[in-house]
């Protein structure tokens, strides 16, 4: 049997009468790296909050790593994490700083060894003493990335992880993330655009639209099973059809 | 890593976060300063000229500048636990923070903790400054002057919770609060003259406040030398409904804004 990371029933979620996710249900097994694909508005942001307790859903229920989130979510927390280019770390800390207090927040013992381990390991020691705010968008996101491996997650959630990063260090945060996952086993779980990206790093990976999982499968088979090339092609052949005429999975 | 229950540790890095920005700017931790040193200045001058023209200064010297420091730790007390609170909104920090183990409560504590420095650091070079140029030491009303500090502190954080739980309800649109709602209670605290000034109406109001009876105390200390100890008691019972209700509109805000997916959005 296999060993779950994450597993969601009749998750819902409605916003003042938007039904941002209806009913959604998967599961993703331990040690896999699994994408929620979909356009603006499919429900993978919002999927990814209530799998991290920021957002409280509607209606179902979320287990992470073996505990109910929704009611024990101070248990799975410490051994989670989260990078979005999108929820920058405070401007005005310097890198080791913000560093510093996340390791604090997570209780981590020996957090110098720990900060300049990750520095080494991200390239990010030159600027540990920058203020946060001076940072390019790639520098930003490595150490977006080396806060969300404080902890040692075993389940990273990532939110558009290389958006607005150049080819060259978008594919430098790739390796990193592959080699992360191969190294402790972790789970990563993201939401993301980007087609190339998922096909490298996921082997599993879930079509959202409008709040619904309508495919699902490791990216060979869903280019195959749409007569696609790519998995570029096949988003934009779901995305180009109403819902009704593609077959929900859950 | 430790994750159930209570952290003194997580406590300690939110402050920590908060000393490291105050050390970030300079000309901030010269306003903390600024503005009480200014108002003792302009109203110790003030006590100087109406200690040869009114009898109600000539009374004692320093009921005017007491009155005012002492209504700046109940100001700043608000102002600096939602400063605190405003920095992780305009950083939009609030999503990087929630995933960690870090509770409510716990940075609720933080804010408090930042907001007890922040009054510290700005009203000591204040009535310390006192000293030299007035002959006045704010500290010569001894022990009631720790249980004023503390009333009107608590007070200050009962306000500035409920602040902060309107600013995660409503958004920063809010923020313009923070800096203006303490001084809507000003005129019925009695802070610069007898509640029995007020109409009588308004001094029923005048009496549901904490600050009223510290202004009353205050001026029973200067005058009398006498502590009223049923007006600190009256005091403390009404801060602790008070901060009972703020820490409830805080924590009731937190609670909804992760119902409306709020701790993500929140920001400039």
């Amino acid at each position: 049997m296999v060993e779950l990371a994450v597993k969601v029933e009749n998750l819902v979620k409605h916003y003042s009468g938007t039904v941002a996710v209806d009913g959604i249900s998967f599961a993703v097994g331990r040690g896999v790296t699994a994408a929620l694909l979909g356009g603006n508005g499919a429900g993978k942001t919002t999927t990814l909050s209530i799998l991290l307790g920021l957002l409280l859903p509607t209606a179902g229920e979320v287990q992470v790593l073996g505990e109910d989130m929704l009611r024990h979510r101070y248990r799975v927390l410490p051994r989670m994490n989260f990078s979005s280019p999108f929820v920058d770390l405070p401007h005005r800390l310097t890198v080791r700083q913000n560093l510093l207090i996340y390791a604090r927040l997570y209780g981590l013992p020996r957090r110098g060894e720990r900060i300049e381990r990750l520095a080494d390991d991200l390239q990010i020691g030159e600027f540990l003493e920058r203020p946060a705010g001076k940072l390019s968008a790639g520098q930003k996101t490595r150490v977006a990335l080396a806060k969300a491996l404080l902890n040692e997650p075993e389940l990273l959630l990532l939110d558009e992880p290389t958006a607005s990063l150049d080819p060259d260090t978008g594919d430098w945060v790739r390796s990193y993330l592959e080699d992360y996952r191969a190294r402790t086993g972790a789970t990563i779980l993201m939401a993301s655009h980007n087609m190339g990206e998922v096909e490298r790093l996921c082997s599993d990976v879930m079509m959202m639209k409008a709040g619904h999982i309508v495919d699902r499968g490791s990216p060979e088979a869903l280019i195959h099973r749409y007569g696609r090339t790519n998995l570029e092609e096949v988003f934009l052949h779901i995305a180009r059809r109403s819902r009704t005429e593609l077959e929900p999975v859950s | 890593m430790k994750s159930r229950g209570f952290s003194a540790g997580r406590v300690w890095a939110m402050l920590l976060r908060y000393l490291y920005i105050l050390r970030s700017s300079w000309p901030r931790t010269l306003e903390l300063t600024y503005w009480p040193t200014l108002q003792m200045l302009i109203w110790g001058f003030m006590s100087q000229f109406l200690y040869a023209n009114s009898s109600y200064v000539f009374r004692a010297f320093g009921v005017l500048l007491a009155a005012v420091m002492l209504w700046d730790v109940l100001f700043r007390g608000q102002l600096g636990l939602t400063m605190s609170f405003l920095e992780e909104m305009w950083a939009r920090n609030l999503g990087h923070l929630f995933v960690t183990p870090l509770r409510p409560y716990e940075w609720v504590l933080s804010l408090l903790s930042m907001s007890l420095i922040r009054v510290l650091l700005g009203m000591l070079p204040a009535a310390l400054l006192a000293i030299p140029l007035y002959h006045y030491s704010i500290f010569s009303m001894g022990l009631p002057l720790v249980a004023f500090f503390a009333v009107l502190l608590v007070m200050g954080w009962a306000l500035g919770m409920a602040i902060c739980g309107l600013i995660l309800r409503q958004g920063l649109g809010a923020e313009g609060l923070a800096w203006t709602i303490v001084f809507t209670i000003s005129p019925i605290s009695a802070v610069y003259y007898p509640v029995s000034i007020l109409p009588d109406w308004l001094q029923h109001a005048a009496w549901a406040l904490p600050s009223t009876y510290v202004f009353e105390g205050m001026r029973a200390v200067l005058f009398t030398g006498t502590f009223r100890a049923d007006y600190l008691f009256a005091a403390a019972a009404l801060d602790l409904v008070y901060v009972t209700l703020g820490a409830a509109a805080f924590l009731f805000a937190f609670h909804d804004a992760r119902r409306r997916g709020a701790l993500l959005q929140m920001g400039e």
